[in-house]
């Protein structure tokens, strides 16, 4: 493939353009001007190492691509590990495809401390593709973390009115999640002697330890996602977002949840996984229902999208932990598809918003007449957040609801009330801002989408269309790595049941700390599911 | 030529809606509607190809979604049911784009209409060749979408807006069942494809499945949830409230969408999933059921509303009830008959009206009309076609294609089948009462509307006429001349072991003869083929219902209840006509020669007219059942579940005891110096000793 780190250059090469950026002097105005094409320039340059990756990857594998391992302390065992698989190449994809969007959708709605807000970003930038690439579990736990700063900030600093309340409150649920990842890891570490997560995928630990690392991940991923009853962050958060921070904060930052999920649970702890799917499927379909219905009665466009947001990453956690190929696949599509549409909307509300500075949906109405084409990109993520079929977002719900269908008809049948609920809250929505009469005269005379925006909308347009259509281009690189994780879970789940033996290997491999006192509970419900298995 | 047939709407459409303000109003209905004639003319051409010459077949134009063991693929299947589907969505479309150039010149927004209806039509051709459930959904999901957008079309009216959200949302709920079927298609055949799930149709025909933690028959539940799909499509009783409101869309949308085209999908859905359906027995008693009470219901609902549009939407809605009715008597041939011969008629009727409320100035409101049918005669006329092949009179295409649908419900034998011929039996007379209660109500009579709308009244320009001469022709001859095709009797009626009389059929204009004859054994068929010795291609193997829809309907030979149907006794084929008749007396009686009966029948039966009237109250029983729960649910989430419970345990509970906490904390921050080094001092014995004990406990 390609000899030099790719990955690497991705992952710091935002920070050199902060390096740069650091450097820039002279007048505030032309500061704020050199500061803001820096940044452009830095992340456009992240985008075409992107599209590089995009075309050297070799869908047909499903191994862990353009590696770069370099021993930190050889005798720990830390190690610089970096690398993509189908399963984490888009989410980088789509972080270096969203930063540029954010900085130009900031162009001009940022005026108080441009060159902070850049640098911040570039920073983001830097860790989630950081979070993305990590293959070593302690350099993905300090990406994981360090992301939430920028975040913090960027809510913080540049937010609306109750900023620092949202930014509390995000800081605060992911940070309990976090320390609770932070044991989990350093366990996994104890019992294995690596924290290498290739390795720690191939070699799950034992049973009765992976229960309580489940929970511990769980914490953490599920505050991420956000999962019911843990959301209540998400649309605080948005709300005092500015544009672009909603943007990365539902574009990619959900997205990690989902990954560590796919990255840490499945791999590393199936039978953990196996016991805790039926929980993982109800909290799924309480927050489609839940959240879509509290969607309803939003009078705030960007809470509305948040909660939104809740329901549709229900379908991924359900795809997820259906452990079957389709229900996977579908969650990560759903998780792009996702992460296109949700932060069109969140521009296409800061389009608006930075027109008439409110989020009030009823402050709107009749946008169609003096914004035709604003009111048709706003039509086309609308009907991609239903889940309309010819978008992106038809095809990862349907695979994620196959695959749910598969497995627990129930739970298919809740869940796909979703998609009844949906469309009432996002029609609703759009005929209330869109159509109708022309009620205020200020909404009126706002203008249509200028060339700049135009330029931040089409492109997501054409790609929620484009993969709605032909969905291969990224499915056909996503399946083989979500074949050999199926695979993978099956061939152990379905291993002869010995546990005497695998406990006693897990024991000698490792000194254990957490002592095994639940083993003999674990072992018959783990036989249990095994039944339940065959039977299907 | 598939091609040709499919996408130059779609063309049309991409043309008219990214570069409309270039080409202008004109260009835009130009590429349109050309688009159009050239997909209608393809449609036709394959008409000859595929159905007059058996010679069905698939062209698969890309991958779609590929996951694990479920694949689909963007693919065209062009066999006979198709064929047949896009010729009259083809035709009545290509009608209704260039009667739309006549009656939208008032309308700023012209580029967008057609770029609409020519997206509407792209995706309803996509459903209708779809070779797989998936394609199906897009299409099926692509028509709703556009059917929302010119519902709403002007949507400076709030109402036209919340219909446009009530018309996607209830299709939504059906859609619900539709995704789910689906679903379970997958999981039962192990594909979506339709070939794939024919072929095991009846190897699967015993299994079941588990569902909501029941065992139930496999079949049964997929068709039952396919058809929850098609209900909410095709407004049948239970998801048709959408209907009605749809009206709100202009005129030529009611036409094309809401009587020709859209809402006959559920009954394409069901006849092209025939091999699956014939498998399932019960999912096809619901269908029947639930076809012919929603012609009764329809029609007794026609009956006494005053929105000429709304009439004819109910009248809609019953006749979709007779198609799925035939549809659950596994007179598949005979329902697509049905809806071919309807589309024509229904289009016709809708566009004529469309002339009417054009001429008066958009008034919709039949009280406010009257005595115009002087001054638009051609209209007038026209309007006589259209009622006349609605309410089944010979030798209109309605008569053939009506009779042959509640021929087949009787010859069933079923409880159901007698129940959906009663039912269509009442709501043919009904039917026919209130085309005429339409008809005298606008056209005749004292003038009722304000003098200077009376002034404007004017005959439509010939744009708008010329499709509705296109649509009478068809609403005219489309019975009579595809009567033999569509449902002719086939080679072996041997099966019709009903027929007690023996029986000549040669209504045919071909020169197929079938002769019955009842013998000790049962009754054989004696064929004439004589007329037809073996050829390349004969019409005479073609013009039959087995010839002409070839492998595309599958009907089990015992379920073949339109062979059946020709062999009914006399009274069972005249009754219709019979009802029909003393219908449209009934009509001329109250409203020309004693126009104070309806309101003496309206007194005497006040609580009857009074569910009638609110439409059987199904809104205002939604609305308190679902609607307004939802809102309420919603805040109660909102407020009591987050805000007030997780909120408040969670982050903000934390956070305020954090401050309590930390305010006691903050005095053991004194400041002294030795009191830090006590604590110091505590706390290194502590941990020490800790690490002694625990590793003197280890060794």
């Amino acid at each position: 493939m390609v000899d030099f780190p790719v990955l690497s250059i991705m992952t710091f090469l935002p920070l050199a353009g902060v390096a740069i950026i650091l450097m820039i002097r002279g007048d505030a105005e032309d500061v704020e001007r050199n500061v803001k094409h820096m940044a452009l320039y830095t992340s456009l340059f992240a985008l075409a190492f992107g599209l590089f990756l995009f075309k050297g990857f070799d869908g047909s594998s499903a191994e862990f691509q353009f590696v770069e391992k370099v021993e930190w302390f050889s005798s720990s065992g830390f190690s610089y590990h970096m690398g993509v698989d189908g399963i984490s190449v888009f989410f980088v994809l789509l972080s270096v495809f969203l930063t540029p969007l954010c900085i130009l959708a900031s162009w001009d709605a940022i005026k108080t401390r441009v060159k902070e807000y850049m640098i911040a970003f570039l920073v983001l930038e830097s860790f989630m593709v950081g979070t993305f690439c990590a293959l070593d579990s302690v350099l993905f736990y300090v990406f994981f973390e360090a992301v939430l700063i920028p975040m913090f900030l960027i809510i913080g600093i540049w937010g609306g009115p109750r900023r620092v309340y949202a930014a509390y409150k995000f800081f605060l649920y992911t940070l309990l999640g976090s320390v609770l990842m932070l044991v989990a890891l350093l366990t996994l570490y104890a019992q294995t002697g690596t924290t290498d997560i290739p390795t720690l995928m191939e070699n799950p630990v034992a049973v009765n330890i992976q229960i309580w690392l489940w929970l511990a991940f769980f914490a953490s991923f599920a505050v991420k996602m956000p999962m019911w009853p843990v959301h209540t962050w998400l649309p605080d958060a948005h709300v005092e977002a500015p544009t672009a921070g909603s943007v990365i904060l539902a574009g990619v930052l959900l997205k990690m949840g989902g990954y560590g999920f796919l990255r840490f649970s499945l791999p590393m702890l199936p039978d953990a996984s196996l016991f805790f799917a039926p929980l993982v499927f109800w909290l799924s379909v309480i927050a489609i229902i839940y959240t879509s219905l509290v969607a309803l009665v939003q009078e705030d466009m960007k809470k509305l999208i948040a909660y939104s947001s809740v329901a549709h990453m229900g379908f991924v956690t359900l795809g997820i932990f259906t452990m079957t190929t389709q229900g996977i696949a579908g969650g990560i599509f759903q998780m792009l598809s996702h992460g296109l549409i949700s932060a069109a909307l969140f521009l296409c509300v800061g389009v608006v918003y930075d027109r008439l500075h409110t989020r009030e949906i009823g402050r709107y109405g009749g946008l169609v007449n003096n914004m035709p084409r604003y009111a048709t990109v706003f039509m086309i993520f609308m009907l991609g957040s239903v889940g309309l079929p010819g978008t992106s977002g038809f095809v990862g719900e349907f695979l994620a609801l196959l695959g749910a269908f598969k497995v627990d008809t129930i739970v298919a049948a809740f869940a796909t009330t979703g998609v009844v609920l949906g469309a009432t809250y996002m029609l609703l929505l759009y005929r209330r801002v869109i159509f109708g009469p022309q009620a205020n005269n200020d909404a009126a005379a706002m203008t249509d989408l200028n060339p700049r925006e135009i330029g931040i909308l089409v492109p997501l347009a054409l790609l929620v269309l484009y993969l709605g259509v032909f969905p291969g281009a990224v499915m056909d690189r996503i399946t083989p790595s979500v074949d050999r994780l199926v695979g993978n879970y099956q061939a152990h789940i379905n291993r002869e049941p010995v546990p005497e033996e695998i406990i006693e290997e897990e024991v000698i491999l490792k000194d254990v700390i957490v002592v095994p006192d639940i083993l003999p509970d674990a072992v018959p419900a783990e036989e249990e599911k095994e039944e339940g298995e065959s039977h299907d | 030529m598939e091609l040709l047939a499919v996408f130059p709407p779609l063309l049309g459409f991409l043309i008219a809606a990214l570069f409309g303000k270039q080409i202008g109003d004109k260009g835009a209905q130009f590429v349109t509607c050309a688009g159009m004639i050239i997909a209608a003319l393809a449609a036709c051409s394959l008409f000859f190809t595929v159905i007059l010459a058996s010679h069905p077949y698939t062209t698969v134009l890309s991958e779609w979604i590929t996951s694990g063991d479920f694949t689909v693929s963007w693919a065209l299947r062009i066999d006979q049911l198709s064929v047949v589907m896009m010729c009259v969505v083809n035709i009545v479309s290509a009608c209704v784009h260039v009667y739309s150039v006549g009656y939208m010149s008032h309308d700023d927004h012209k580029a967008r209409f057609m770029a609409y209806l020519s997206l509407f039509t792209f995706a309803m051709l996509m459903l209708v060749t779809s070779d797989n459930l998936l394609q199906l959904f897009f299409g099926w999901e692509g028509v709703g979408v556009c059917s929302y957008l010119l519902i709403g079309f002007w949507n400076h009216k709030h109402s036209a807006n919340a219909a446009a959200v009530k018309a996607f949302v209830v299709n939504r709920i059906g859609d619900f069942g539709l995704a789910l079927g689906t679903m379970a298609a997958f999981v039962v055949f192990g594909s979506v494809e339709f070939d794939v799930m024919f072929e095991q149709a009846s190897a699967v025909a015993e299994n079941t499945i588990e569902f909501f933690g029941f065992e139930l028959h496999a079949l049964t539940l997929v068709c039952l949830l396919l058809f929850m799909g098609a209900m909410g499509k095709s407004a049948q009783l239970g998801l048709h409230t959408w209907l009605p409101d749809a009206m709100e869309g202009p005129t030529p949308v009611s036409a094309l969408i809401h009587a020709a085209t859209m809402v006959t999908a559920g009954v394409f859905l069901v006849a092209r999933m025939s091999p699956v359906f014939e498998y399932a027995p019960d999912a096809l008693m619901v269908v029947a059921v639930v076809g012919a009470s929603t012609a009764f219901v329809a029609a007794t609902i026609g009956m006494t509303q005053f929105d000429i549009k709304r009439v004819i939407a109910y009248s809609t809605m019953s006749q979709l009830g007779y198609m799925f009715f035939a549809l659950g008597v596994s007179a598949y041939s005979a329902a697509i008959f049905h809806l071919m011969t309807h589309a024509f008629f229904k289009a016709l009727l809708f566009l004529g009206a469309g002339s009417v409320i054009h001429a008066m100035s958009d008034e919709q409101d039949m009280r406010k009309m009257g005595g115009i049918y002087k001054k638009i005669p051609v209209t007038y006329a026209l309007m006589w076609i259209g009622s006349l092949a609605l309410a089944g009179i010979p030798p209109f295409a309605g008569y053939f294609s009506k009779d042959i649908v509640l021929e087949a419900a009787w010859a069933d034998h079923t409880w159901f089948g007698n129940y959906a011929y009663w039912m269509g039996i009442a709501a043919a007379l009904m039917t026919a009462f209130y085309s005429w209660r339409l008809i005298i109500m606008t056209f005749h009579g004292q003038p009722r509307a304000h003098q200077k709308v009376m002034k404007h009244v004017h005959e439509s320009p010939g744009v708008m006429l010329v499709p509705l001469f296109v649509l009478a022709t068809g609403a005219v001859l489309a019975g009579f001349v595809f009567y033999g095709g569509f449902v002719g009797g086939g080679h072996h009626g041997a099966e019709s072991g009903h027929a007690e009389v023996a029986q000549e059929h040669h209504e045919e204009e071909g020169a197929h003869r079938t002769t019955f004859v009842v013998t000790k054994e049962g009754v054989h068929a004696e064929e004439d083929m004589n007329s037809a010795p073996e050829g390349p291609v004969s019409v005479n193997k073609i013009w039959n219902k087995e010839g002409f829809w070839g492998k595309s309907l599958f009907v089990k030979d015992e379920n073949d209840t339109v062979d059946a149907a020709h062999g009914a006794p006399f009274w069972v084929k005249k009754l219709p006509l019979l009802v029909g008749l003393i219908g449209i007396g009934f009509a001329y009686l109250a409203y020309m020669f004693f126009t104070g009966v309806p309101a003496v029948i309206v007194k005497m039966f006040r609580p009857v007219h009074t569910l009638l009237f609110n439409k059987w109250f199904f809104d205002e029983l939604y609305d308190r059942l679902f609607v307004k729960p939802a809102f309420k649910i919603g805040n109660v989430f909102w407020v009591k579940g987050d805000q007030n419970t997780i909120d408040r345990l969670g982050p903000d509970g934390i956070a305020h005891k954090t401050l309590r906490a930390a305010g006691i904390l903050s005095r053991f921050q004194s400041g002294y110096v030795y009191q830090y080094a006590l604590v110091m001092m505590i706390a290194v014995i502590g941990i020490l000793s800790w690490f002694v004990f625990r590793s003197g406990n280890g060794l």
